[in-house]
């Protein structure tokens, strides 16, 4: 009885003596991340809720604000994004740009984070250089793009046109196939297409390359001399000493830039205005809202879109757990 | 003959010391290979990433007139005129394009955007990385999903509802709605940082008495200001380059027009030159790059603090 009822007060003086403090901490905690809360809970998660519930509507712009909780409900806005002919083409070029850009922006940026790990001089301006096209502001980054790639007087077509001999100037940005003959043989690109991603992996390789870096230089020196002394060639140490380590931030990157790039709106929207074959899902959206007003149109696309994308992303994940399992066991 | 012979044996083993003391194998053939490619590589990003920025500065340095008549032409040391930067920073009213009035705009954003992330979200990353409260687990998967849906996503009701507050032209509205974008990337890049400072060093503090908010005030900010310099750089930087809402929301009143949305907007007309707008990209461009460059081993190591775990 007595050892019962002194256990009791044992744990009971304990909890008491923890209890407060720790009740005290999880009280700062919860004041302290509140003002985040309720940013994200108005500017995101109540704007997602309201999205879903425009598309289930027959919103216009111009009735937008007789639009309230309790209006029609209607379907009408999915059937019409989903038997669009323009739907399955604007899913198609925005996976497209997405693959396209995210291989090309972490490719660049493995390649430059292994040609300057290793220290030389200069290599601090190499460096900064490399950031510039992340750091400096898109529409200026879009804007000289667009001059540099000008049909008319664009100093691409002009070294191309009279130091290379091309037969015409090329309309980078405006011309959806072109024809492009190698060898004697005869190709169709996707001009502007091309163009596009190339620029999403011009501008987005530095954010690649920082991390890579970051990784590279982390892994320890005495990994790869024990293999040179192995007498392993410069890309053997590569395939079996260094990638295997970078892996794990090549797959977090993976992630990244796919959601970015698959959400992007402005580096194609100022670049080509969504013509030529470039009209990515977002770009859709913008046109819906602005040019058509459709407003629960644009709702119902972008939550197609924002679904395409956690479907691709369930997926991508779902390999990954099964190829870790694979490798463990 | 046979003094002949004997000078063959004689000469052959001198002989085979100045042949390769290595011999040609895969090893040295690629060491060799990628010593040279490497330099190939680091010119080809060089260009790549220099020459558009020396295009850009170029041109906003020539008259039209000499652009067009000799596009071709890339040396520097042609004729240079500041033209382009008078044209581009006079008032509308005086014939410009006002960037003056934009570049006021931008600044207005970007550093109130600043201001406000931090006060939310230096308490907020404090909270992630030090406080345990219930679901301080599950906040980064909220901090994911603002990043899940598209920007156009979240613009669709944000315009909705401030074009019913009547608030839609407004600056305000527009840092409003980047504070939503940056306080979860700033909890990001902050939290990493608290955690590598000693909890004995607050813990110290607490026994002397001192308050929870004093030991963050005291002890904790100091320690974490270049996390927060940092962090605050690349608000600003999100800010000062953002474009989607600023088009979404200021498009009709261009006296409310920040740069980004100026120079699009202005590109878009055929009557402005595009040497002037050259001089307009340069002027949008050189804040950022004055910034970065002042703190650039500040705000790289603090956005990719972490990545060295894998």
């Amino acid at each position: 009885m007595a050892g019962v009822v002194t256990e009791g007060v044992v744990t009971e003086g304990r909890r008491s003596r923890r209890g407060p403090l720790a009740r005290r901490e999880a009280r700062a905690g919860l004041a302290l991340i509140s003002p985040t809360l309720i940013v994200v809970l108005v500017m995101v998660i109540i704007p997602v809720l309201w999205t879903l519930m425009l598309a289930f509507q027959n919103v216009r712009l111009i009735n937008l604000r007789q639009t309230g909780l309790f209006g029609n409900y209607t379907l009408e806005n999915f059937t019409n994004v989903l038997t669009s002919p323009d739907f399955v083409s604007s899913l198609t070029s925005t996976l497209i740009y997405t693959v396209g850009g995210t291989i090309g922006s972490i490719a660049l940026g493995l390649v430059a984070a292994l040609v300057v790990r290793h220290p030389f001089r200069g290599r601090a301006v190499v460096r900064g250089a490399m950031l510039l096209p992340y750091i400096s502001p898109v529409v200026a980054a879009t804007f000289v793009w667009e001059v540099m790639l000008s049909p008319q007087f664009g100093i691409t077509n002009q070294i191309g046109t009279k130091l290379l001999g091309w037969k015409r100037a090329v309309p980078f940005l405006s011309e959806q196939t072109g024809h492009l003959s190698l060898f004697g043989a005869h190709v169709n690109v996707p001009t502007a297409m091309l163009t596009v991603i190339a620029f999403e992996a011009w501008r987005y390789f530095p954010f690649s390359f920082l991390f890579i870096l970051a990784r590279i230089q982390a892994i320890p020196g005495e990994l790869e001399e024990a293999a040179k002394v192995d007498g392993a060639a410069p890309s053997q140490r590569f395939r079996h000493i260094i990638l295997p380590q970078l892996s794990g931030v090549i797959a977090v990157l993976a992630v990244l830039r796919f959601i970015w790039t698959f959400n992007k709106f402005d580096d194609v929207y100022l670049l080509t205005g969504g013509g030529a074959g470039t009209q990515v899902a977002s770009v859709r959206v913008y046109e819906l809202l602005t040019s058509q007003a459709d407003v629960g149109g644009a709702a119902a696309q972008a939550m197609v879109l924002a679904a395409v994308l956690m479907v691709c992303l369930l997926g991508y994940f779902a390999l990954l757990g099964r190829r870790n399992k694979e490798g463990s066991a | 003959m046979t003094d002949v012979t004997t000078e063959r044996t004689e000469t052959a083993p001198r002989v085979r010391p100045t042949a390769p003391k290595r011999p040609w194998t895969r090893d040295r053939a690629e060491t060799l290979l990628f010593k040279v490619l490497r330099w190939v590589v680091i010119a080809f990003f060089l260009v790549a990433t220099l020459f558009p920025f020396y295009y850009m500065v170029l041109l906003s340095l020539r008259t039209i007139q000499q652009f067009l008549l000799d596009p071709a032409n890339l040396s520097f040391f042609s004729k240079a005129s500041a033209g382009g930067y008078t044209a581009v920073l006079k008032p509308a009213s005086k014939g410009g394009q006002g960037f003056l009035i934009f570049l006021r705009n931008s600044g207005i954003v970007a550093i109130l955007t600043v201001l406000v992330t931090l006060l939310v979200s230096v308490p907020g990353a404090y909270a992630v990385s030090r406080l345990k409260f219930a679901g301080h687990r599950q906040v980064h998967a909220l901090f994911l999903a603002v990043y899940l849906f598209p920007s156009i996503l979240l613009a669709i009701p944000l315009f909705a509802f401030f074009t019913r507050l009547r608030l839609r032209g407004s600056l305000l509205a527009l840092v409003i709605v980047y504070i939503s974008q940056t306080v979860p990337v700033s909890i990001y890049m902050m939290r990493n940082y608290f955690e590598t400072i000693p909890r004995s060093l607050e813990e110290a503090a607490m026994v002397d008495g001192a308050s929870r908010l004093v030991v963050i005030w005291r002890v904790s900010l100091p320690l974490a200001k270049p996390a927060i310099m940092a962090t605050s750089l690349y608000v600003f930087m999100i800010a000062w380059n953002e474009y989607l809402f600023a088009l979404l929301f200021l498009v009709e009143d261009r006296a409310h027009w920040t740069v980004p949305l100026g120079l699009a907007l202005l590109s878009g007309s055929v009557e402005i030159p595009t040497t002037v707008l050259m001089a307009g990209s340069v002027i949008l461009t050189v804040p950022i790059l004055i910034l970065f460059y002042l703190t650039e081993r500040l705000l790289t190591e603090g956005l990719t603090s972490g990545a060295e775990k894998g």
